[in-house]
């Protein structure tokens, strides 16, 4: 008997993209179709034929998954990692490849499926669980952890439609989390709930991958990522791009996906989830040279400029930058109008195109790469753009305080802070 | 937590399907309880919020019933076989309404229930046949009340009684037939929905619902019999009254066509099963 959960060989998916896009046709396109392909034929079969229209989604994955393994998955938007779950999860089949699954797959990508607004809490627990694929037995053993875990006890006989969509998701989720498959497959689903909620969710996986359970982790937040597995595959276009250790994919992924040119420039096509009027343009790091670098010196101050591009004026706009690391733990943010007397000197910003730029001082940032990300919002009305993950930048320590210790230091920082020694007594 | 002490996990393999695919039963027995929940989820949820709740279950055949009494029996005068008008009309709708709301449920159920389908994997089949299967209460309720107007014309079942679960089974077969291909069609074609109530039209009126197939002209009776609500219909009446046996090759025509129905529904549901998570 071997100790493998999962072996994946070749997997791969393919959508035509037709089908894909609009998900259905009706007869009357499937009429016109079959209409139009003899005439098309009748015209000489002047035009060429159609580019193949289809993508895929996933090619050529294998893997293998041990018993009592976390293995995590990363892969910008549109990677495959969906896909990947959807196959393991027998929700549709690959194109070509096969995979080996020993054991019952339970898949926390579909928190709240089946569930009936009719229906009472305590009823769409009993249902819910029988569509993950939970005995009855099972639930009523596990009824009331569900219950108080989603912290819902007075309203369990309640319509959910009454619920508030937070209780609606403490819920759904509740019944997924106790669930016991031999594989636990889960996707972005932490990203629900309140942060007391998510962290209850967090520590929830940490505790099952405790107990030896195979878990599939699909995750933006490499914090999660790294805190949760040691292993890691990283999917680049359907494709696996590397298979590591954890700490070594988070930092290809950061690095593969994000400029290191010191510089990104957006096009209305890939500033994906700019809103209304304003359009980010581009961000850049400048050295203490003046030059455009990924690479600055930590003893040296140095600039980030945000560029962007307003379509009329925006009352109370403020861009931000997010410094995080590269394990995505958040350092600080800042944001352009955190002065006083900016903010009232800048409360509508006109039509046309700025930059905001902004000093950081010498001696701040330890050695290492930092994840810059940017965001525009205007307080608490509407928020244009965010990216989180927009741009890296790698600091060199040379000549940093401390550094004639030849040590690494802890934490993101690296300050110069002022020290005094005194002598109390002889 | 529980863990179990041998090593026997079952392995599952997951590849390209190809050609014919049967039902897998072992697989249908080990989803059985899914089934139960989505059965007891369309029972539970059809009434909720109505004042009259299961009630209308037994208004709708007897409301039913009384506008076919008046319009077509006392009004256009069309014969009913020598049987009371009400026990005539009964006996025909108990069977179409388990067809009628069975088909129309069955066909709308898996777009109906895509964010299941599109995220979780089970056998797609028990989400057509739930509907199906739940609209057996009704009918069960609809018995009783004709047991009662039975009771009211005095009329004594006789050992055609017997036969009922047949006909029964066998309308079940149809609508399970024919529910499968539209719920199919329906993920590719949402043309479906907007068919399905024609459909039910059309062969609500092709069926002898309202007029005896008595009355349907000799030449085209070889195709009228090919419509298995036909021998269906004739059967609730024989074996509820005791009158009018449907003859032996309306019977085979129709548990003939039925079973084509039956099988080739859930060959393309089968076929087309692999691509409902894509295109639904």
């Amino acid at each position: 008997m071997s100790d493998l959960a999962i072996r994946a060989v070749n997997l791969g998916k393919r959508y035509r993209l037709g089908e894909y896009i609009d998900s259905y046709r009706t007869l009357r396109d499937f009429i016109i179709e079959g209409v139009g392909k003899p005439l098309r034929w009748m015209k000489g079969r002047s035009e060429k034929k159609p580019a193949d229209e289809s993508i895929w989604a996933l090619r050529e994955v294998s893997f293998e998954l041990r018993r009592g393994q976390v293995l995590g998955v990363i892969g910008r938007n549109g990677a495959g990692k969906s896909t990947l779950l959807k196959l393991l999860s027998r929700v549709t089949e690959p194109t070509e490849g096969y995979a080996e699954v020993f054991g019952r797959v339970g898949s926390l990508l579909e928190v709240g499926t089946g569930f009936h607004p009719e229906l009472t809490g305590r009823e769409n627990i009993f249902l819910n669980g029988a569509i993950l694929g939970m005995k009855r037995t099972e639930i009523i053993r596990r009824f009331d952890e569900i219950v108080d875990f989603a912290e819902v006890p007075k309203f369990i006989d309640t319509p959910v439609k009454r619920y508030s969509s937070g209780m609606y998701l403490r819920l759904a989720f509740a019944v997924a989390a106790h669930l016991e498959p031999e594989i636990l497959v889960v996707d972005e689903v932490l990203a629900v709930g309140d942060a007391e909620f998510q962290k209850k969710c967090l520590g929830k996986m940490g505790e099952v991958a405790e107990q030896g359970r195979t878990i599939l982790f699909v995750s933006h937040n490499m914090s999660a990522i790294a805190r949760l597995t040691a292993e890691t595959i990283v999917l680049e276009d359907g494709r696996i791009a590397l298979s590591a250790p954890t700490n070594e994919a988070i930092d290809y992924y950061l690095s593969a996906n994000l400029s290191q040119a010191g510089e990104i420039h957006w096009s209305d096509v890939d500033a994906q989830g700019a809103s209304g009027p304003f359009h980010p343009r581009a961000l850049r790091v400048i050295d203490h040279h003046g030059r455009i670098s990924d690479k600055i010196l930590s003893t040296k101050p140095f600039l980030v400029e945000f560029e962007y591009q307003l379509d009329q004026a925006i009352t109370g706009l403020r861009t931000g930058l997010y410094i995080s690391t590269t394990q995505g733990d958040p350092v600080f943010t800042t944001f352009d109008l955190d002065a006083p007397e900016d903010f009232e000197s800048h409360a509508v910003r006109p039509e046309g195109i700025h930059v905001s730029r902004c000093t950081f001082p010498a001696n701040m940032f330890n050695e290492g790469r930092f994840v810059l990300g940017v965001n525009a919002s205007s307080f608490r009305i509407q928020s244009y753009y965010t990216n989180e993950q927009a741009l890296s930048f790698m600091v060199d320590g040379t000549g940093a305080p401390g550094s004639h210790w030849p040590e690494r230091r802890t934490g993101p920082l690296r300050p110069a802070l002022d020290w005094e020694i005194v002598e109390l007594k002889k | 937590m529980q863990r179990s002490e041998t090593n026997e996990v079952k392995m599952t393999l997951i590849q390209p399907t190809r050609g014919w695919i049967g039902i897998n039963f072992p697989e249908l027995w080990r989803y059985r309880e899914l089934f139960f929940f989505l059965v007891w989820r369309d029972l539970k949820v059809r009434y909720k919020q109505s004042i009259l709740g299961a009630g209308w279950a037994i208004i709708q055949p007897v409301l039913t019933v009384a506008i076919f009494t008046v319009f077509f029996g006392k009004w256009a005068g069309i014969p009913t076989d020598d049987i009371p008008q009400p026990i005539f009309y009964f006996s025909a709708i108990l069977p179409w309404q388990l067809l009628q709301s069975g088909v129309s449920k069955a066909g709308a159920s898996l777009v109906a229930s895509r964010n299941m389908v599109t995220k979780v994997y089970f056998p797609r089949l028990v989400v057509p046949m739930a509907p199906i299967i739940a609209a057996l209460l009704d009918f069960g309720i609809g018995f009783l009340v004709l047991l009662v107007i039975m009771l009211f014309y005095g009329i004594v079942p006789t050992t055609a009684m017997l036969f009922l679960p047949f006909f029964l089974l066998l309308t079940i077969i149809t609508a399970s037939g024919v529910g499968f291909w539209l719920a199919g069609l329906n993920v590719n074609y949402r043309d479906i929905g907007h068919i399905i109530p024609f459909l039910m039209q059309l062969w609500f009126f092709i069926s002898p619902i309202v007029y005896s197939a008595s009355i349907v002209p000799e030449e085209i009776g070889p195709v009228y019999r090919l419509n298995p609500m036909t021998a269906i219909i004739q059967g609730f009446r024989w074996a509820i009254t005791g009158t009018g046996q449907p003859s032996g090759e309306t019977l085979i025509a129709s548990v003939a066509i039925a079973l084509l129905l039956l099988v080739s529904g859930i060959y393309y549901f089968r076929r087309m099963e692999r691509t409902f998570a894509d295109v639904v």
